[in-house]
């Protein structure tokens, strides 16, 4: 056991940092620290840059512009990329479905798509939730009907993310309506372009929109978009869940903020003393870093399982619950660190021109913290997390 | 011991309650906020008529002399509407400060005004570095020429935006945090150099911050003793607390029932989510939460009256509860809620960004624990 940097991944690291310091713009830093949400335009510049660089895709294979890092290169670039205020890059072509195809597509998907996310041409969403079908998922009723070689796609989907710019989306469907729920779902990609389809804004309780109702409307599908064989979308679905795991837990960012909280409990007084200096104060910083240290070497130890070909069972489940309750109460934190600078409610994002009425670094804090709500919600809501752990790996 | 209402409260509750149902639903409610001024003036001119801006007012200054139980019922049907009207600074902070600092005159040109709804009033005591030390004051008032000249700045000052007389504290002697210095001084809104930065809070209420650059006061401005003003309004703002507690507890009441009847009709799994026993017991807590703070709520409502240490202690109690309550019973709204709770369509999450601003309001539950500590000891 050895938790020291080798020579050479500290020498990765600093080659990491230069990267970022020379090609990340600081206005897009800058978005990203105060909580804007981002825009297609900031999320592609920085994805086209990673590619240029071929740091984009660690998770994918080689042969379609991989890259063979190890765990421990995948956790410092990571770190190094929150530390910077780099944008988050939109996971659902890069890192969900990309996998999906890479692993169960054929070769005509393989060759057209890949391409395409890896280049940043294509921007994907994720079409899974409806209306009445959100924790239980495998009651979605969204149906494509086979019309000779194309399927006819009717539905409605709900809580989509960046459906407003996505270029295409990947959706459960129905395709046999009289076998058990999970065995006639099938995983289906579809043009956003295609007709039939329209996008209706939500806007979240922080006043931002991201997130999407998406309407289908006898929507025409090749039947070559289908993923694998028709009925084992399921299959799929479970796929991808389990390779979405280990950026779950939200560690890098969540450092990155509990860092930014101290330097607010530095700056701001009270009764004439930095807040830090409270007791009460510190100490529930202290406990917020003790809790996100122990849940980034969990992180680490299912991430050096996983480099030994151990691929995350369930109990990864536990790095999503955890992570999500540390990235809300980071931000419950910075809320009461800035007083009643919380208050103001007017972003650069809604027009502001003006310099923020209180001081710089209360501006986003609480934009933020309501849409982290979110994190114990979506992705499956923290409630279903501890049922996958009670049942799967305690066996309650 | 009784904690029954009179006939009289009944039919104020009432009349509010029926105020918050038939015109300010949450559609006519959104419409407000977006609005230049954030409230309805064809509102306040209603509460005037109403009685209720002169519910709390001494009789022989236009009020109806009512007790922080009346008051209490106006904000608790008030939060339960996420009413914006600026009662609280006009009615609570303004006109309470002037009925226990002003002198003769400064109540007869006040009070009337108030209650019949012809004046609105703000009071400014946070600044950038005071936090919740109400006591931090940087503001310098310096005698001249026979008045004063007030410099220095006053944060997210409620109500600000609208009112037509502004007080704020500053400091006339002493140390930045010495009790003894602490003046009340009772501004024109259009004074020369006092600027005003006003915007939207995220609960949809207006508030602005406050420059103070050479304004001038006459002694008639002064606003009880000067130097000698910390009592006043230590005084004033747990009364003000006890408002807010009811205003929180109407808040969360609707959080409450919005969601226990979301939990009965939304279905997953085949069954109710109310069936799943995790969210019994959540549901359970938040209602545990809200008789928890209704209760601290009476409590400090039936002690405003009683000596100071008492009164204190009530406070910092009700409001350590209320601002721990609010924040919980608000975020779990949110989840149990889902992706619906997420919207800003739904009244949920506007009910839960109260809740949370009502925790900084007058010191959030840290800083209540500790004066609670520091009179308990
Ligand atoms: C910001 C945001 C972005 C999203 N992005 C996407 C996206 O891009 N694509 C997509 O497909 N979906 C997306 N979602 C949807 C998300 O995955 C769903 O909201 C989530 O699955 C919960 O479903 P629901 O909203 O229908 O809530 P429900 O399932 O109705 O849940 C309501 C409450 O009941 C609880 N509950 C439900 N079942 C149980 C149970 N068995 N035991 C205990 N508690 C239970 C839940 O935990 C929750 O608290 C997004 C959601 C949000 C908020």
């Amino acid at each position: 056991m050895d938790l020291a940097f080798t020579p050479e991944e500290l020498a990765f690291r600093e080659e990491v940092r230069a990267f970022i310091a020379a090609n990340l713009p600081s206005e897009l830093s800058e978005k990203v620290r105060t909580g804007h949400h981002l825009e297609k335009e900031d999320l592609r510049s920085w994805h086209q840059t990673l590619a240029a660089k071929g740091w984009l895709a660690p998770n994918w294979p080689v042969e379609h512009g991989g890259i063979d890092w190890s765990p421990t290169q995948k956790y410092i670039f990571d770190e190094e990329c929150a530390k910077a205020g780099a944008p988050p890059l939109s996971p659902f072509g890069l890192s969900m479905v990309a996998p999906v195809i890479f692993t169960f597509g054929s070769d005509e998907q393989k060759a057209y798509h890949l391409p395409k996310i890896y280049s940043g041409e294509h921007f994907w969403c994720q079409g899974y939730s409806e209306p009445g079908s959100g924790s239980d998922l495998a009651s979605l009723r969204t149906k494509a009907e086979r019309d000779g070689d194309d399927y006819i796609v009717n539905g409605h989907k709900v809580w989509t993310t960046h459906a407003h710019f996505a270029d295409w989306i990947f959706c459960l469907v129905r395709t046999d309506p009289d076998a058990k729920q999970q065995e006639g779902i099938s995983f289906l990609l579809i043009d956003m372009k295609s007709p039939g389809i329209t996008v209706r804004p939500i806007i979240t309780i922080d006043e931002g929109h991201s997130i999407n109702e998406v309407f289908l409307d006898n929507v025409r599908v090749p039947r070559s978009n289908l993923i694998g064989e028709e009925n084992k979308g399921w299959t799929y679905a479970k796929f991808l869940l389990g390779h979405e795991r280990t950026g779950i837990a939200n560690v890098a960012d969540s450092k990155v903020r509990i860092e930014k909280l101290k330097e607010i409990a530095r700056a701001e007084l009270t009764d004439g003393s930095p807040l830090i200096t409270d007791s009460a104060f510190s100490r529930k910083i202290a406990d917020t870093e003790v809790d996100l240290t122990a849940l980034e070497m969990t992180n680490l130890r299912t991430l050096a399982d996983e480099s030994e070909g151990r691929a995350p069972g369930p109990e990864a489940s536990m790095l999503k619950i955890r992570g999500a309750e540390l990235t809300q109460r980071i931000d419950e934190l910075l809320v009461e660190a800035v007083g009643y600078y919380a208050n103001p409610y007017e972003l650069p994002e809604h027009g502001r021109n003006e310099p923020a009425v209180g001081p710089d670094y209360a501006d986003g804090i609480l934009a933020h913290h309501l849409y982290m709500r979110a994190t114990t919600i979506y992705g499956g809501s923290n409630e279903i997390q501890k049922n996958i752990i009670a049942k799967m790996v305690l066996g309650l | 011991m009784d904690f029954s209402f009179s006939t009289e409260q009944t039919l104020l509750k009432d009349s509010v309650v029926r105020f918050v149902q038939d015109e300010y639903d949450f559609d006519a409610r959104r419409k407000l906020v977006t609005s230049d001024d954030g409230f309805s003036r064809d509102n306040w001119a209603k509460f005037a008529e109403l009685g209720w801006l002169s519910m709390p007012l001494p009789e022989d200054y236009g009020g109806l002399g009512g007790s922080p139980v009346e008051t209490m019922i106006l904000m608790e049907a008030f939060g339960a509407g996420l009413v914006a009207e600026p009662y609280m600074p006009t009615v609570i902070l303004g006109a309470g400060l002037v009925e226990a600092a002003g002198s003769e005159a400064q109540k007869q040109e006040i009070l009337p005004a108030v209650a019949g709804g012809e004046m609105m009033l703000a009071f400014g005591f946070a600044e950038p570095q005071s936090r919740f030390n109400l006591a931090d004051i940087t503001t310098t008032a310096e005698a001249s020429n026979g008045g004063y000249v007030l410099n220095g700045k006053k944060s997210v000052v409620f109500g600000a935006p609208s009112a037509d007389k502004i007080i704020v504290s500053a400091r006339a002697g002493g140390g930045q945090r010495d009790a003894d210095g602490v003046s009340l001084f009772m501004l024109d809104a259009d004074a020369a150099g006092l600027a005003r930065r006003d915007y939207r809070t995220v609960d949809g209420l207006r508030a602005a911050d406050l420059t103070l650059d050479g304004v001038k006061a006459g002694p008639e401005a002064v606003l009880g003793d000067l130097g000698g003003a910390l009592g006043v309004i230590e005084n004033v703002t747990d009364r003000a607390i006890a408002a807010l507690c009811a205003e929180a507890v109407g808040a969360m009441q609707v959080l409450h029932d919005t969601t226990n009847e979301y939990l009965k009709t939304r279905k997953q799994f085949g069954v109710p989510i109310g069936k799943f026993q995790v969210l019994q017991h959540r549901m359970v807590d938040m209602f545990i939460e809200l008789e928890q703070s209704r209760s601290m709520t009476y409590m400090v409502t039936l002690k405003l009256d009683e000596g100071e240490a008492e009164r204190k202690k009530a406070a910092s109690g009700a409001k350590a509860q209320i601002g721990k309550a609010g924040k919980f019973v608000g975020a779990q709204s949110v989840q149990l809620h889902g992706g619906m709770g997420m919207t800003d369509e739904l009244k949920v999450g506007h009910f839960y960004k109260r809740l949370m601003m009502i925790d900084t309001m007058f010191g959030n539950t840290d800083h209540h624990l500790k004066r609670f500590a520091a009179l308990t000891q």
